[in-house]
């Protein structure tokens, strides 16, 4: 078993120091290239290795590890409730939408279920993390292609929407607000009419980007036709949220999971596809992502139901034995955990099924053959989170 | 929750669930005895367990005859208990080697499990149907190698690197095993149970030494009043 593996590795630095090799005497035969680990376009520390062949990639390989924690075995010692501190950390910008899919699996193991109000306010915050999240996309694949301006409107309207996170849950970024049961608090005074007043402002940040980038010709120029992905490739690697649907998929876990407590159905609300499977179509569907967004919570906001906003837990939380899975459409994409409990205060073995790993394990695929500026474009327009790679 | 066998599928009188038993069958059906266990909750979820020879065939079939084309994940399961239990009771003298040499009882979870190691995968039908199907499998003690994945759903690729530097479980066929996240020169596999969290076995955890009992409350012997449980 290790004699292939280490064969392999070996073959592997082997291939890496020919590479450098060509490198340092200068033979046009290839070029290593090494984005990252610590380089502005790729969002963190995510390091590509990255063959050329004059202007073309030939072959690219991401090395990952730069960020990761170990989540997997860090909850196997901890409580419910102290799992959701650290899962927050796994997608930072949306950091509340960790936590429910996650909340809902062990909810499911103890057959018990937040009450109506609870439900809602999940659901709001939950979106109001993907308006945050996405927000800042939108402006960041301007960057991204050299346009500073979008990215700077992104980061003050996204303001906005903290604010109104903050204002609930005390936390800009890790709210560590669900339980087990529901929530810990509910909504402040007065924040429903100004949740409603950043809903408009996010709408017409919408309608900014759309009219600074989406019709702007250098823009479509180099997103246009740019890391094509097939609906078939894109469901074989797992591509999932605005990149799968962005291929034509219409799949959308908050409309297509019939299991999911949240009240999603009660809506009004429309999943968008793009059929060109592009850069650019991923950057639309988000965008029209985002104004369905805001659409959900102010629906959720004018019909939110009055009672308790949690259930009749233990304080000490104990989970039954049992094994469960539950996912949800997060703004990167489809997240779940799989829990095995054995009955104890902890989880057995939680698997933590974050959306970029699947997104970004398609990058060798589709950054074949593409020229070196169009890395950055493809790169971004997949949209990762490091933290939800790495976890 | 116990484990259904293979014929008998949750035949209570309450919920049934059409779509999840017609997927079963159909497995069941094309790979015959191949399909050791199954679990089934109504409207909710399914759970298939293979044999470890018909683990690729497997992947073949939900991929191109049941129309199971989206890869979820595939990980696995190390089902043996933790011989330092939840580092409740780390005790800095006890060298580790006394506790890891312990004989235990090996207690698998749904749709049941023979081995030590079990793997776990999720396919979905997203176009038509919209049911996940959760598909486990022993890994065989002696060789730990299971069949790759590579070739039916391209996504299995990192998610078997990760397996293999994590649990040690070899993919024949795997294009190119090497770490994903780990160093290179990493040594052990750091999801197996028998792994000890190293910065709990050298330190107690603070959250279980300082804690104070709740007003009015008896402090126990169930120490671990720290569970923030809200009721």
């Amino acid at each position: 078993m290790t004699a292939v593996s280490e064969r392999q590795q070996l073959q592997y630095i082997a291939g890496q120091a020919a590479d450098a090799r060509v490198n340092v005497e200068l033979e046009t035969e290839g070029m290593t290239l090494n984005l990252g680990p610590q380089h502005p376009a790729t969002h963190g520390t995510l390091r590509i290795i990255v063959r050329l062949d004059g202007e073309q990639v030939v072959s690219a390989d991401p090395v990952m590890g730069y960020m990761h924690r170990g989540y997997e075995k860090l909850v196997e010692v901890r409580t419910y409730p102290q799992v959701t501190t650290l899962i927050n950390r796994i997608d930072w910008l949306s950091s509340f939408c960790n936590e429910v899919p996650f909340i809902l699996a062990a909810e499911k193991l103890m057959d018990v279920e937040a009450p109506p109000r609870a439900q809602w306010i999940r659901t709001i915050l939950f979106e109001l993390g993907r308006v945050s999240n996405i927000g800042l996309f939108l402006g960041e694949m301007g960057l991204q292609l050299g346009a500073m301006t979008a990215a700077f409107y992104a980061f003050r309207d996204r303001e906005f929407v903290l604010n109104q996170i903050e204002a609930v849950t005390g936390g800009r970024f890790h709210p560590n607000f669900d339980r087990i049961g529901g929530l810990k608090d509910d909504l402040p005074k007065g924040w429903i009419d100004e949740t409603k007043r950043v809903m408009k402002r996010m709408r017409e940040f919408c309608v900014e980007m759309e009219d600074l980038l989406v019709g702007n010709e250098i823009f479509q120029a180099r997103m246009r036709g740019i890391g094509v992905i097939p609906a078939e490739v894109g469901l074989s690697y797992g591509l999932s949220g605005a990149n799968i649907r962005a291929s034509g998929v219409d799949w959308d876990i908050r409309r297509d999971s019939k299991l999911s407590p949240l009240p999603y159905d009660q809506l009004d609300w429309h999943v968008w596809t793009h059929p060109d499977g592009d850069s650019f179509a991923r950057y639309w569907v988000r965008l029209q992502e985002t104004v369905e967004a805001t659409k959900i919570v102010d629906q959720l906001l004018d019909g939110l139901p009055s009672g308790p906003i949690m259930a009749k837990v233990p304080r000490i939380i104990k989970v039954p034995e049992g094994e469960a899975y539950v996912e949800t459409e997060n703004p990167l994409g489809a997240m779940g955990y799989y829990i095995v409990s054995k009955g104890d205060l902890g989880p057995f073995r939680v698997k933590i099924r974050s959306a970029s790993f699947n997104n970004v394990s398609i990058t060798p695929w589709v950054l074949r053959g593409v020229y070196v500026p169009d890395v950055i474009t493809i790169l971004a327009s997949l949209y990762f989170i490091l933290g939800d790679i790495d976890r | 929750m116990s484990s259904a066998d293979t014929e008998t599928t949750e035949t209570a009188p309450e919920p049934t669930d059409d779509l999840r038993a017609g997927v079963l069958a159909a497995f069941e059906s094309e790979l015959g005895d191949a399909v050791v266990a199954s679990h089934l909750k109504p409207n909710d979820d399914l759970w298939i367990r293979v044999s470890a020879v018909a683990w690729h065939t497997t992947a073949e079939l939900a991929k191109h005859k049941f129309g199971f084309s989206w890869f979820d994940y595939l990980s696995a399961i190390d089902w043996m208990p933790s011989p330092f239990g939840r580092y409740e009771d780390a005790e800095v003298d006890t060298p580790l080697a006394e506790k890891l040499n312990q004989p235990y009882d090996l207690e698998t979870g749904v749709a049941g499990g023979d081995t030590r190691f079990q793997l776990l995968a999720r396919v979905v039908d997203v176009r038509n149907r919209h049911v996940g199907v959760h598909l486990k499998s022993d890994v065989p003690d002696d060789t730990m190698t299971m069949p790759t994945w590579t070739k039916v759903y391209a996504g299995a690729d990192w998610h078997e690197r990760e397996t293999w530097e994590m649990y040690g479980i070899t993919f024949e066929g795997h294009p190119e095993l090497r770490h994903l996240y780990l160093p290179t020169e990493f040594e052990g596999f750091p999801l197996r149970k028998d792994y000890p969290l190293l910065p709990r076995v050298v330190k107690p955890w603070p959250g279980i030494v300082d804690v104070e009992p709740m007003p009015g409350e008896e402090p126990g012997e169930d120490e671990e009043t720290e569970a923030e449980g809200e009721a």
